[in-house]
């Protein structure tokens, strides 16, 4: 499998700030990857030159074997973009959109009743833009994004503002069309939407890459400590530090959280004091890496 | 579907499916038709009202014909009541009291409106001078006759309906090309467009089509409504070169739209914008009155506004019944402000507000 995406040291600066600073990657065919960071780390003016909507101030851009910038209709053709927030016609008809955006790529427009269905919006096909829901407008663009099936889709921030069932309901959607063999790359500040999607993960900061590889590996590369919690006032103090392989101890009065690298004897340990009541284990996740990388907590 | 006829679809909804954008090119500029036409309709001024005190002998014995005949020019009422007579012709409620005591016949009047004073001592005088040519028994050595000739002069609606409808077309055009331009920009569908293999011909292209349909439309609706008996409207054998100038004239006021695009941040702004130039524009243009008694800067003014020949070239052929000549100027005129704010539009294009 060859690299559809190369991206080699890539630079944008808008007056003072260096947007994009020097930012490096590949992604290959059939891959699902995500640039992940906080707002303002540079995500959306990445993708943005990768799909040939800037001109970079340095560094290259080559997509399906092309360059992507100055604008390139034969490599237009053969992407799909969703762009922020979702840009449509006004006062169309979930249909007309799609038969609109269609047309724009030459594609017939009874594809769109098919496209419809794929989004599962075929009882809205009537239905003008301006009443949709939130996750009803994300799928539309979705399904105008797809609607001439391009090898490559990008999407920015294709979650933003939806409820968490709507999102479950989308990501459900993204990873059928990442199974179909198209190649995927989205941003988004939510960390666990990149869990749940990426194959890989860019995480961005200040226009800089910071670290890039599977969410899992990431996470256990960061050889993080487990962090058990369990109702406060449940374990006498002085058991607390006989406790196995306790590396940290936080209470705020409400749950007693133990920090640990051997969780196994750690939690035999509390089922011997009955102190389970209010159990909760979290492993690391890739917020936990964002803080240990920039000293920030991660804010989207 | 193409690209082109689906884009020019997409165009036409968003327009027609806009209560906002329909009003104010179609219905508003109907509502000022509706006023000019019908307030206006009946041009000729008020007959002078003059009162008769007592008995007036050089009236009252007049012959059952003539007295018709003064019944045209003056409005003639009866009254015993001199006081109450005298005092509204003070007030100005009536042109000229008329009262006669033997030979003297004495007609009381005010300066309030010379104009009219003027009329009802003229048409006195004539009468006066007539009894007295019969008094003498000779037969009078002048005769006057009147000749009827064709009426030529512009009646209100001839006047009105090219004017309105040249104003319509330009509010319609500029603000379709601002508001397409500024909304699509904000909603990133320009962006997204470009992302798109379609080429910015295609788009302009859809977006020029649109505005021509929407101007012929608005053509077709004002003359069919002029038209109508209620108005009257009478359209010269030339009327049809009004296509060509409606045309010239979408180009050029899209240009303007675009202009105003460029600019225009929001929606909001765009349509305070387009209003703040062509409003005025049709005052000073003589869309909404003649300029032919307006001083001589502001016909100076009104020949650098494109709405001026738009509105000049409409009257010429669809009332004065001019033939293709007569619009070959302003349709060169609309064209050549059209190129020039194009070019000056492209240059200033912005596909995104960073």
């Amino acid at each position: 499998m060859g690299n559809i995406i190369q991206i080699t040291d890539l630079r944008k600066r808008y007056g003072e700030v260096a947007a994009v600073d020097g930012v490096t990657f590949a992604v290959a065919e059939g891959e699902f990857f995500g640039i992940l960071g906080p707002n303002g780390a540079g995500k959306t003016t990445t993708l943005e030159m990768v799909e040939g909507l800037r001109e970079p101030d340095s560094g290259e851009v080559w997509v399906l074997g092309q360059r992507a910038w100055p604008r390139n209709p034969r490599l237009l053709s053969r992407i799909g973009v969703q762009l922020q927030g979702s840009a449509f016609f006004e006062r169309l008809t979930a249909r007309e959109q799609i038969e609109t955006f269609g047309a724009l790529y030459g594609v017939d427009s009874h594809r769109s009743d098919l496209m419809l269905e794929t989004v599962g919006l075929t009882d809205k096909a009537g239905t003008r833009v301006e009443q949709l829901s939130g996750g009803q407008a994300q799928r539309l663009s979705l399904a105008c994004a797809l609607v001439h099936d391009p090898e490559v889709v990008f999407l920015d921030e294709p979650t933003s503002g939806l409820d968490p069932q709507a999102r479950r309901n989308l990501w459900d959607l993204l990873r059928d069309i990442n199974r179909q063999g198209r190649t995927v790359v989205l941003t988004t500040h939510y960390m666990d939407e990149a869990e749940a999607l990426c194959d890989r993960v860019a995480i961005m900061d200040n226009g800089r890459i910071i670290e890039m590889g599977p969410p899992v590996a990431l996470v256990r590369g960061l050889d993080a400590p487990v962090r058990v919690s369990i109702s406060s006032g449940r374990l006498d103090p002085a058991l607390t530090a006989a406790l196995p392989g306790v590396d940290s101890v936080e209470d705020d009065g409400v749950s007693l959280v133990l920090s640990t690298r051997t969780p196994d004897a750690l939690l035999a340990a509390l089922v011997e004091h009955g102190a389970l009541d209010g159990l909760q284990v979290r492993g690391a996740t890739l917020e936990d890496l964002f803080l240990a990388r920039t000293g920030r907590e991660y804010r989207a | 579907m193409t690209a082109l006829r689906t884009l020019s679809r997409a165009m036409f909804y968003g327009f027609v499916r806009d209560r906002t954008a329909v009003f104010f090119t179609i219905l508003f500029p109907l509502m000022f038709l509706f006023l000019f036409g019908g307030i206006f309709k009946d041009q000729s001024a008020p007959r002078p009202k003059v009162a008769e005190i007592g008995q007036v002998q050089l009236l009252d014995a007049m012959p059952a014909a003539a007295r018709q005949q003064l019944a045209k020019a003056l409005d003639l009422t009866q009254t015993a009541d001199r006081a109450s007579a005298l005092e509204r012709v003070r007030k100005g409620d009536l042109a000229g009291a008329v009262e006669q005591q033997g030979g003297l016949v004495t007609i009381h009047y005010s300066v309030g409106d010379q104009v009219k004073a003027a009329t009802v001592q003229g048409v006195l005088q004539a009468l006066v001078q007539q009894a007295n040519v019969a008094a003498t028994g000779a037969p009078p050595r002048f005769r006057l006759a009147g000749q009827q000739v064709e009426d030529q002069s512009l009646k209100t609606i001839q006047f009105v309906t090219p004017g309105l409808l040249g104003w319509a077309i330009a509010t319609g055009a500029t603000f379709g090309a601002a508001l397409t331009l500024v909304t699509w920009r904000q909603k990133k569908i320009l962006r997204r467009l470009r992302l798109a293999p379609v080429r910015t011909a295609t788009v302009v292209g859809a977006r020029v089509g649109v505005s021509m349909a929407v101007a012929l439309i608005q053509t077709a609706i004002f003359i069919g409504i002029a038209r109508t008996p209620y108005f009257g409207l009478q359209l010269s054998a030339w009327w049809w070169l009004s296509v060509p100038l409606v045309l010239a004239g979408t180009l050029a006021f899209l240009s303007i739209g675009l202009l105003v695009g460029a600019f225009a941040k929001t929606p909001e702004s765009a349509s305070a914008a387009v209003n703040l130039i062509v409003l005025p524009m049709g005052f000073l243009s003589g869309a909404f009155f003649p300029l032919d008694n307006a001083p001589g800067w502001l016909q100076a003014v009104s020949k650098v506004l494109p709405l001026r020949y738009l509105v000049d070239g409409m009257k010429n052929v669809m009332v004065r019944g001019d033939g293709p000549a007569s619009i070959m100027a302003p349709i060169g005129l609309l064209l050549a402000f059209a190129l020039l704010l194009s070019l000056l539009a492209t240059r200033l294009f912005r596909w995104d507000d960073v």
